[in-house]
């Protein structure tokens, strides 16, 4: 069967993945008191298919381990073990295990990590306290294992090989598979009769035959088990082999196979312990470049819309083949742009719609997050999750996903308090943090809710005063302190751990936000606990713009991060020194950025008061853009500038307009930055 | 014609290169020819703020944005207004691992040669710290000098080398060499 496989094996990465993080939930899910049937039957599928799979394609550690699981999660399903906790921590760290061996297999390095012996020492130990009274008929004992020397050997094997009663009825041949084996070597086939029944009691359909068979190869044991690889687990088959090679006799004349997984690492406990540690301790980046599901429903969508689109253009092309255009074809040709104008919006939001994920896909990784910190601190938590199904771009997802944990192991650090703590302010024992996702206009909206102890208003102080980051005589509102902990360097743990407390915190995650063209907000009440607001553009591939005109040039402003335009009258306006002028707009104080001085060229109103200012927002802080005209507002496509260029200040990337030209894409953030504006509200409130 | 057939069958082993050659201020210029995507008449630019002066902006090739320079500019010599023969070359830089498409205006394209590696000769060396990396040498092609930039060197690096003495340079090669009329 010489067939290319690796063009499978991406897939059976993606489907391993997967399966694992659904064996992951449920595992979390599960109560040990009282499985849930259809939750082990879920834990047992994932583990089943990625045996199968891994087995298929010869990755025969990843196999044997999850034949372990399988086998543990066998019994539990058949009620023929209770499912204890212990059970679910091994699971658990299997879990993780197996996403280093999968992750290892995709970067095609060899994978080394002392916990896998641990784990199948301590499955073989779990399987061994066995339930006498289990007759295992059934049971798989497929338990022989790979010698990585036994390679071009001359070795005898001896096969005891048990078919199920059903074997013949699923459509298996035993004497195929005799055939095949025979390729690999001498083979010897002896028929066992014993079990065979009275005639009158015997089923035709049925076989009750076992084999013995001798087969004298070079071949390794893999390629002997492939043979029997859609039967084994139906199946029992017990493997012996004999070595023919000097040293291997040495050892033991009829070295038995049938020996548990925990002998199979060829060193002594001790030196697995004092192996380098392994290798996978860095996530590298994997060669391939990742890829989506799509339902099918999403691409029937498109491809419907591409039909249209067709017919659209074949109804244009025919008017633009006459040689004149008369009235009737003038109207025609008005209706077909409008049509071709629907189409490519619609066709614009489908492909959008291709690289929507459900957030689910970010939120998945929490719960066991927040158990495993939980514990560690010794916290009582609960996680609610909501709005798992809002649909994001894989893009940011993928992007937003470090920032929230951070802000969740902030929460369970910082916020919650302990038990005792909780007890003794009149809250409930239990502390909770909620995830919650929702759309808002073209945003989307994640709110990250503890409710512990809230922001702890003096300790910032005190330490933002430490680390110099306001004066003594400052006053500054509540919230307004808070707005401090994401300021660069700024950290209040008290030591530093493992969680939280580097002081590369909240500002990383405020800057990672921000270049994801996002905002992050919080509030938060003394003993009440704390909640982050975090908002998204849907997509980073498409912005909603207001086109705007400083001069001759033409430049496109988030729209998201537009208050209001207006024009302000002289008394309105005060000058504090030759560069920088406020406006007071309603209780506010507003500096005001001339975006033409800053860019370098020229405008039609160089003064406040001719030209139109635009208030907009910048981490929380308003901001007024001098420009000279409001033109259209439109969607535009994010290009990049960086390509082919650098980046430049103050400009987040271009966009080509509807009439071919480039338009610039203002940076908010960034033009603040270049008119050196710091802190300029505070200052002036 | 004919003649730069024969030269181009003479020269055509591996030790030669073709170049594309434009021409700059009477002077000619010859870029690897590889590294030439295409060649454009000059149309308006968006221009980049806070850039340097040679940065003339980006334009929209294709959906794909590609900043345009002025090598006239970049070289310190006095400028011209752009007309109908002003062209841009398209070219690839080569930037470690990753690659930029950038646009050079250059006054008009002239020709293309092939020159082999034995009759490029290093550019003179004026003794002053002036870095001139981005030449890769002279050549003759036709009784006319060539002088051949190495564009990855040119255009690869956000400081660009101080080009301005360039022109100084210029004059002083032409002091040596009698200068060869190409209109």
């Amino acid at each position: 069967m010489e067939i290319d496989l690796s063009q499978f094996s991406q897939v059976f990465f993606e489907e391993s993945l997967e399966g694992l993080e659904s064996m992951e939930s449920e595992l979390l899910k599960l109560d040990v008191n009282e499985p849930d049937d259809e939750s082990i039957n879920t834990i047992f599928r994932a583990a089943h298919s990625i045996k199968g799979g891994s087995a298929t394609f010869g990755f025969s550690q990843v196999a044997d381990y999850t034949h372990l699981l399988e086998t543990l999660l066998d019994e539990i399903r058949d009620g023929r073990r209770q499912m204890t906790s212990d059970h679910q921590d091994m699971l658990l760290l299997s879990v993780d295990l197996l996403r280093n061996m999968i992750d290892a297999l995709m970067r095609k390095v060899d994978f080394e990590d002392p916990l896998l012996a641990e784990l199948e020492r301590r499955f073989t130990a779990a399987l061994a306290v066995n339930n006498a009274n289990d007759d295992s008929h059934d049971e798989n004992t497929v338990e022989a294992t790979s010698n990585e020397d036994d390679a071009n050997q001359m070795a005898t094997w001896t096969i005891d090989f048990q078919p199920g009663i059903d074997i013949l009825r699923c459509g298996n041949d035993p004497s195929l598979m005799f055939n095949e084996l025979r390729l690999l070597g001498n083979l010897d086939v002896k028929i066992v009769d014993s079990t065979l029944p009275d005639f009158s009691d015997m089923d035709p359909e049925a076989c009750y035959l076992n084999w013995q068979l001798t087969l004298v190869t070079e071949q390794t044991l893999e390629q002997i088990k492939e043979v029997f690889e859609w039967v084994e687990d139906e199946c029992t088959i017990n493997y012996h082999k004999k070595v023919h090679s000097p040293q291997a006799d040495q050892a033991s004349a009829s070295e038995n196979q049938e020996t548990t997984q925990s002998d199979t690492p060829q060193q002594s406990p001790g030196t697995e312990l004092t192996t380098t540690k392994p290798k996978a301790v860095t996530p590298a980046k994997t060669p391939e470049g990742g890829s989506i599901r799509v339902s099918i429903e999403k691409i029937d969508i498109l491809i419907n819309m591409v039909g249209e689109l067709v017919i659209t253009q074949a109804m244009l092309g025919q008017i633009g083949q006459q040689d004149s255009i008369d009235e009737e074809s003038l109207l025609s040709m008005k209706q077909g742009l409008e049509q071709l104008a629907s189409h490519t919006r619609d066709l614009q939001e489908s492909v959008m719609q291709i690289r929507m994920l459900p957030i689910s896909f970010a939120f998945n990784r929490f719960p066991r997050l927040v158990r495993d910190i939980g514990q560690q601190l010794g916290k009582k938590v609960e996680l609610i999750l909501k709005g798992e199904e809002t649909e994001l771009d894989k893009t940011v997802m993928e992007k937003i996903v470090d920032p929230m944990v951070h802000l969740v192991r902030n929460s369970l650090d910082h916020g919650l308090e302990t038990p005792e703590v909780r007890v003794s302010k009149g809250k409930e024992e239990v502390g909770s943090i909620t995830l919650n996702a929702f759309h808002q206009g073209g945003n989307i909206i994640i709110e990250i809710i503890d409710d512990g102890a809230g922001l702890d208003t003096e300790l910032i102080r005190k330490k933002a005063l430490e680390k110099g980051l306001i004066s003594e005589d400052e006053e500054l509102s509540e919230d307004a302190i808070n707005q401090l902990i994401f300021k660069a360097g700024f950290s209040t743990a008290e030591a530093v751990s493992d969680l939280s407390g580097r002081g590369v915190g909240m500002d990383v995650v405020r800057r990672n936000i921000h270049e994801l063209n996002g905002t992050i907000e919080l509030k938060s009440t003394k003993d009440k606990g704390s909640r982050f607001t975090i908002r998204l553009p849907l997509t980073l591939a498409i912005l909603d713009g207001q086109l705007v005109r400083v001069g001759k040039h033409t430049y496109v402003v988030p729209l998201v991060s537009i208050h209001e335009s207006l024009q302000v009258e002289e008394q309105r306006i005060n000058r504090i020194s030759e560069s920088h002028e406020l406006i007071r707009l309603r209780d506010e104080y507003l500096p005001v950025i001339k975006v033409f001085q800053e860019f370098g060229h020229d405008a039609d109103s160089h003064e406040i008061r001719d030209g139109l200012v635009m208030v907009v927002d910048s981490n929380n802080e308003k901001i007024g853009l001098l420009v000279d005209e409001l033109l259209s507002q439109q969607q535009v496509v994010i290009k990049s500038l960086e390509d082919n260029y650098y980046k430049v200040p103050g400009v987040s990337g271009a966009t080509i307009l509807g009439d071919g030209t480039v338009a610039l894409i203002i940076d908010i953030f960034g033009l603040v930055n270049l008119a050196g504006i710091t802190n300029a509200s505070e200052h002036a409130a | 014609m004919t003649q730069i057939t024969q030269q181009e069958q003479a020269n055509t082993d591996e030790t030669s290169q073709q170049y594309l050659t434009f021409i700059m201020a009477s002077e000619e210029y010859g870029v690897d020819i590889l590294s030439v995507q295409e060649i454009r008449g000059w149309e308006a630019t968006t221009i980049i703020p806070n850039s340097p002066s040679h940065v003339k902006g980006v334009i929209n090739l294709r959906g794909t944005i590609v900043p345009i320079i002025d090598l006239r500019q970049r070289f310190g010599i006095e400028t011209l207004e752009y007309g109908a023969t002003t062209v841009v070359i398209v070219v690839k830089v080569a930037i470690s691992s990753d690659h930029k498409i950038i646009g050079i205006v250059v006054d008009a394209v002239s020709d293309v040669f092939s020159v082999n590696n034995t009759d490029v000769r290093s550019a003179p060396d004026f003794g002053d710290d002036t870095d001139l990396g981005f030449i890769k040498g002279l050549t003759n092609a036709q009784e006319k000098m060539v002088i051949l930039l190495d564009i990855n060197k040119l255009l690869g690096s956000e400081i660009l080398p101080e080009a301005s003495q360039l022109s100084n340079l210029i004059n002083n090669i032409d002091a040596q060499q009698p200068k060869a009329v190409n209109e």
